[in-house]
């Protein structure tokens, strides 16, 4: 099995990310949640570097933290009428929370009965250029049909958000 | 002193059971995206390390979650856009007062 990856900036990066989730839910302002969401997006490109998956860390910085947050961002301050709005009830629900622990508690004996199947380590970890080579080679179709749901979407996201006309 | 695949299975877990806790909790719209958002980068922390861990050569796990993250973002997108379309026609993003399928 390759080796594992560095023990302290794993720990650092898992408390920010459990910590930053833990504020989404639980920050009364609509705003502030969406500024932890940013946070708990980077620590996990952050993983992703540790993890040596370096395109899917630029990918996650670019798509997530940069798109999808300023998205959420446009759609917090445009449906808010007052700033007063912001601060929301924390409406945290006791079924909703047993449901997450059952599923918690359910996952984490799945992880504990987990027996990790054979693997060689590489000689030379695949980089970039091998990601690359590999997603217009044997993955192009599925590349392309991502393509078109995503061109689908945008249209759709800009009719439905359009308006009258 | 390092760490395997057990932690970050541990990790992607506790991250997506925040998420659901979220998203079945929260009673607005955007907040509950947000939560979907946490349960996505849950599942992609998961398929990455088991692809960093089980199949490196491959990088199987890399290509799914990159694909994933296309769709997700396609996703919340769409959803945002559903929640603009819905405060202009009601004025709020309550998901307690949209209880209305037509007109």
């Amino acid at each position: 099995m390759p080796e594992g990856v560095a023990f302290v900036p794993f720990l650092v990066l898992a408390v920010a990310v459990v910590a930053g989730a833990l504020m989404v839910v639980l920050s009364r302002n609509v705003v502030h949640a969406a500024f932890w969401l940013l946070e708990v997006m980077m620590a996990v490109a952050g993983l992703f570097m540790l993890l040596s998956a370096g395109f899917l860390a630029l990918v996650q910085m670019m798509v997530y933290a940069g798109a999808v947050s300023v998205l959420v961002l446009f759609t917090v301050m445009l449906t808010l009428r007052r700033r007063e709005d912001a601060e929301r009830p924390l409406d945290l629900s006791w079924s909703a929370g047993l449901i997450a622990l059952g599923i918690l508690i359910a996952l984490a004996a799945g992880i504990a009965s987990f027996v990790a199947p054979q693997a060689v380590a590489p000689a030379l970890t695949p980089g970039v250029a091998e990601f690359g080579r590999a997603l217009f080679t044997q993955r192009a179709l599925p590349f392309e049909i991502a393509s078109v749901i995503l061109l689908i979407a945008l249209v759709g996201a800009v009719w439905w958000a359009g308006g009258e006309g | 002193m390092t760490v395997g695949p057990i932690a970050f299975m541990a990790l992607a877990a506790l991250l997506f059971c925040i998420g659901l806790f979220g998203a079945l909790s929260k009673k607005s719209a955007v907040l509950v995206l947000m939560s979907l958002e946490l349960m996505t980068n849950a599942v992609n922390l998961n398929l990455v390390a088991v692809s960093r861990f089980f199949t490196p050569v491959s990088m199987a796990g890399q290509f799914t979650a990159a694909f994933i993250i296309v769709i997700a973002a396609a996703e919340v997108g769409l959803g945002l856009a559903l929640v603009l379309a819905l405060y202009r026609i009601r004025r709020t993003v309550e998901l307690d007062r949209i209880d209305r399928l037509r007109g």
